[in-house]
């Protein structure tokens, strides 16, 4: 297997003193199994190897990608980064590498997750279908294991290992899905059949829905609709690029959310999936972006960081160049709320487990569109006492979590999946006074 | 080339797979974005290596590597069986394949400007001169303008004797002003939003003409700071061709996807309103709807000569007159339902699972035109320019944003207004489609980046549409 480590440092070499250099390489096998109609009908794997170069000559700067580390394939994907430089204007914006600093070699790999098999795998979707008889079940399970490595002409270098591990699924009746998600460093951690139990009951609790009439509910959201909401303001809004483009509804040390909500970019904390460093070499740490309802800061790579006056908080990635720096390890801080203690203070509103397909209408306002999928519930007198077909939302993000508007906080922070994926935030139940409907089943 | 994929192949089948194919896909791409006169990114990247598929049983598995070397590639093929049979833990029905031709044959996309060859330095200069020329307009904060590329190649062997070189080209771009407000941002596109994709060479870019449309563009932007909001109710509206194109990709192309039909997709793209019983009787539209999945129209983004099963390019009707009578499928999914393969899979490169995409799932012209169906409209909105697209698992309910509408009133175009939005449920929406434009408004639209699959794969697909008027419409939904 390439030695990631090895092809950053020889691709810094082969550009030599010609150009300002930043090499980042990742190695590593992503392998999914994906289930429908409770059986296994996609079963894929794949050995990876990433190589970037970005290099600046007299500030002009070029990005080339490959799939290749041998020193063939470098050397002409340095010819090429270079030959490209020379064509380009001057970037007044190039705001330079990363000067050497000390990242500590970490490791966030867990050993289940490297030797994890089609076997091991296929024993999980197994558990997660049998845990729903009688019921169709679909989803995936995958398992991903990567070193990176880090190189710059200055002399920075670093390097890193990681691994993640997720359980996805639904079991459907005919009429009514429910869903589950789990996500862990950790293969091992991962246990398909309560999963599968979870999604079982979600689909079955989901027979014989009926249609709401649309407008404001108070709502409990499971993980999975928070983390969302999250994703979206992080992306969005907390992004320093939107920010400095005048597309972002961030007012900075204004108190723009409800006291009860802390957002947190935690990359290495407990229960991380881990990451030391960015794709500049920056070293990652802890930022609390919402300080229990006032919004702190937003996040920067070294170009939007120049261009607002502030230094790089380490959150460059492949694409921050044109979509903006983008905070990877959300964390919405729990509370002590249990989901049994939010929904018994609801008199009437809306339990709902998942949200599909939201777009956003306007990046200002943070107003959003989508729908309740795989779980949407009716709350009266405390209680759940139905299903409800699937709901359209078009809710502004920002009011969602606005000062006031969050009534309780649960105490069952975990991995949730977002609209961006698996593996991004952290997040616990939540329950807001309200939330707008715009439509239901029949439009 | 051959070589390496037929490598994979036989160490497929030597594990004990019955049937094996594999591709050796080697893909260039090219990516300009300009912002305000700056080169906000310039990559360029290449990939290659091989993607082996292998049944055993009912079974499937698939492996890529990077590595192209005889060992890799029999590991590669290896690797693809045992996963097969860890397939066969949960095992489904038997999976038959639809038959195909089995050819050996060559394609490669018509263009005339190979776009990688074409100077970097004209492509910045250009997107530097269309970003000027929308800075022209003082509210304009934001002025963008991008250029991209793909070049690939792919060669395909099958166990029963396929043997296929592709050579796709694929160029395209655009650029986009965004005016900044108190508390609001308005976008506008062209020439449309994520720009125009098609197959072929920079003579797409030339034939745009994004110089002499960026004043206009950027003069929009800035009149919809102080334009209205749209009315909410329900009215009459006419879509510009690139909106309604996305429409039908959302509410047709992925519904008709027979992956999705059969429960396929359920958990993450989601299944179809659409149930195969049903095939060759149920209502979908109005007489003026007649969609074709057409993935030999010269130019356009779902265009090829092969699948990435070997199936040559077709055009298969899906509506015919409102009725809907055809799906989007692979030789296994065919085989299941037991339909003629329409030669619709593809996959995003090498390294991931062909699957069923749409192809140039397309609206057929009608005989009006945009300003015969504005004399005829007594209330409504035109929309122009996707600006937000949402539709529910199972592709029924939707609800799209414009970036710019005018009213229109007693037969002619009144005020600009702001945010402007729609809703409806798809057989009902296509239901009320009364008057549709002509061949001659009739443009192959392309959308780059089509999301599907877990790993996820971003396919390009093709749909050509002209604007379109629908009755009774929900508009001005806010939050």
């Amino acid at each position: 297997m390439t030695d990631a480590r090895s092809a950053a440092d020889r691709l810094v070499e082969i550009v030599g003193k010609r150009a300002e250099a930043e090499a980042t390489v990742a190695v590593g096998r992503a392998e999914l199994t994906r289930f429908a109609n409770s059986f296994i009908h996609q079963n894929v794997g794949e050995e990876y190897v990433n190589v970037r170069l970005r290099v600046a000559a007299g500030g002009r700067v070029a990005t080339v990608t490959g799939n290749r580390a041998d020193d063939a394939a470098l050397s002409k994907l340095a010819e090429d980064a270079l030959v490209v430089a020379a064509t380009q204007p001057v970037d007044e914006d190039w705001a330079g590498l990363t000067a050497p600093t000390t990242i500590a070699p970490a490791d966030f790999s867990h050993k289940s997750t490297t030797a994890a098999t089609p076997a091991g795998r296929a024993a999980t979707v197994k558990s997660f279908v049998g845990a729903g008889e009688g019921l169709l079940a679909a989803g995936f399970c995958d398992t991903d294991s990567f070193e990176t490595a880090f190189a710059n002409s200055l002399g920075h270098r670093a390097a890193a290992r990681g691994s993640r591990a997720t359980i996805d699924g639904i079991h459907q009746t005919g009429e009514s899905a429910g869903s589950a998600h789990q996500t862990s460093n950790a293969f091992s951690d991962l246990d398909g059949a309560a999963a599968g139990a979870l999604a079982a009951d979600r689909a079955r609790r989901g027979l014989h829905a009926f249609d709401l009439k649309p407008g404001d509910y108070e709502v409990v959201l499971a993980p999975e609709p928070v983390a969302t909401i999250a994703v979206f303001l992080d992306f969005y809004g907390l992004n320093g690029k939107a920010f400095n483009e005048g597309q972002s509804f961030v007012e900075l040390g204004a108190a723009q959310f409800d006291e009860r909500i802390t957002v947190v970019d935690d990359p290495m904390g407990p229960g991380a999936l881990g990451e030391a460093y960015d794709a500049e070499g920056t070293p990652k740490q802890s930022t609390v972006l919402i300080d229990r309802g006032i919004t702190r800061t937003v996040v920067h790579d070294r170009r939007s960081g120049r261009r607002a006056g502030v230094a790089s908080t380490g959150h460059a990635w492949a694409m921050s160049g044109s979509l903006g720096p983008f905070a990877g390890h959300v964390v919405v801080q729990p509370g002590s709320d249990t989901v049994d203690d939010m929904i018994a203070a609801v008199e009437r509103g809306v339990y709902v487990a998942t949200f599909n397909y939201c777009r956003i209408l306007d990046p200002k306002s943070q107003v959003v569109t989508g729908l309740t999928r795989n779980g949407t519930f009716m709350i009266e007198n405390g209680a759940i006492t139905g299903a409800i077909t699937n709901l359209r939302f078009t809710q502004s993000f920002v009011k969602a979590f606005g000062p006031g508007n969050v009534l309780g906080v649960g105490n069952d922070l975990r991995y949730a999946d977002s609209e961006f994926g698996q593996g991004v935030v952290r997040s616990p139940s939540l329950r807001l006074a309200s939330w707008h409907f715009t439509g239901g089943a029949e439009g | 080339m051959f070589d390496h994929a037929r490598t994979a192949v036989e160490a497929a089948l030597a594990a004990g797979a019955t049937y094996a194919d594999a591709r050796f896909v080697e893909s260039r791409d090219e990516q300009i974005e300009v912002l305000n006169g700056s080169v906000e990114q310039l990559d360029r990247g290449e990939a290659a290596g091989v993607g082996v598929r292998a049944l055993v049983g009912s079974s499937w598995g698939f492996f890529g590597t990077h590595d192209v070397s005889p060992a890799a590639l029999r590991s590669a093929g290896k690797r693809a069986t045992e996963i097969a049979k860890a397939s066969a833990v949960v095992p489904g029905k038997p999976s038959p394949l639809a038959d195909v031709p089995v050819v050996q044959a060559e394609y490669e996309t018509p263009f005339t400007e190979a776009p990688l060859e074409v100077p970097l330095s004209d492509k910045v200069d250009l997107l530097m001169a269309v970003t000027a020329a929308m800075q022209e307009v003082k509210e304009v904060r934001l002025a963008r303008a991008s250029l991209g590329a793909w070049d690939t190649h792919k060669w395909f062997v099958s166990s029963q004797g396929h043997q296929i070189h592709q050579h796709i080209v694929e160029t395209g771009g655009g650029f986009d002003a965004t005016a900044v407000g108190e508390g609001e941002s308005h976008r506008r596109s062209f020439p449309q939003s994520f720009g125009q994709f098609e197959t072929g060479g920079f003579e797409i870019i030339r034939r745009w003409d994004f110089l002499a449309n960026a004043p206009r563009i950027a003069d929009e932007a800035a009149a919809l700071l102080k334009a209205d909001n749209c009315p909410e109710g329900e009215m009459t509206i006419i879509l510009e061709a690139s909106q309604l194109a996305l429409q039908i990709h959302e509410s047709v192309g992925h519904a008709i996807e027979l992956d999705r039909i059969l429960g396929w997709e359920a958990a993450f793209a989601g299944t179809s309103h659409l149930e195969l019983p049903k095939l060759g009787t149920h209502k979908y539209g109005s007489e003026l709807m007649n969609i074709t999945a057409d993935a030999t129209l010269r130019g356009a983004l779902g265009s090829f000569g092969f699948d990435d099963e070997g199936t040559p390019a077709q055009r298969v009707p899906i509506v015919d007159r409102g009725r809907w009578v055809g799906v989007l499928s692979g030789r296994d999914s065919a085989a299941i339902a037991g339909l003629p393969p329409g030669g619709m899979v593809r996959a995003d490169g090498y390294a991931r699972l062909p699957m069923v995409r749409m192809t140039n799932v397309g609206l057929l012209p009608g005989d009006s035109s945009l300003d015969e169906m504005i004399a005829a409209t007594e209330r409504g909105i035109f929309m122009s320019t996707n600006r937000s697209w949402s539709i529910d698992d199972k592709r029924l309910n939707f609800q799209f944003g414009c970036e710019i509408g005018w009213e229109i009133e007693n037969g002619k175009l009144g005020r600009m207004v702001k945010n402007p939005t729609y809703t409806g449920i798809t057989p009902r929406f296509w239901a009320q489609l009364d008057m549709l434009a002509g061949e001659s408004e009739w443009v192959h639209w392309g959308t780059p980046n089509c999301g599907k699959g877990q790993p996820m794969q971003v396919a390009h697909t093709g749909h050509s549409a002209a604007p379109g008027r629908f009755a009774e419409v929900r508009v001005g939904v806010k939050g």
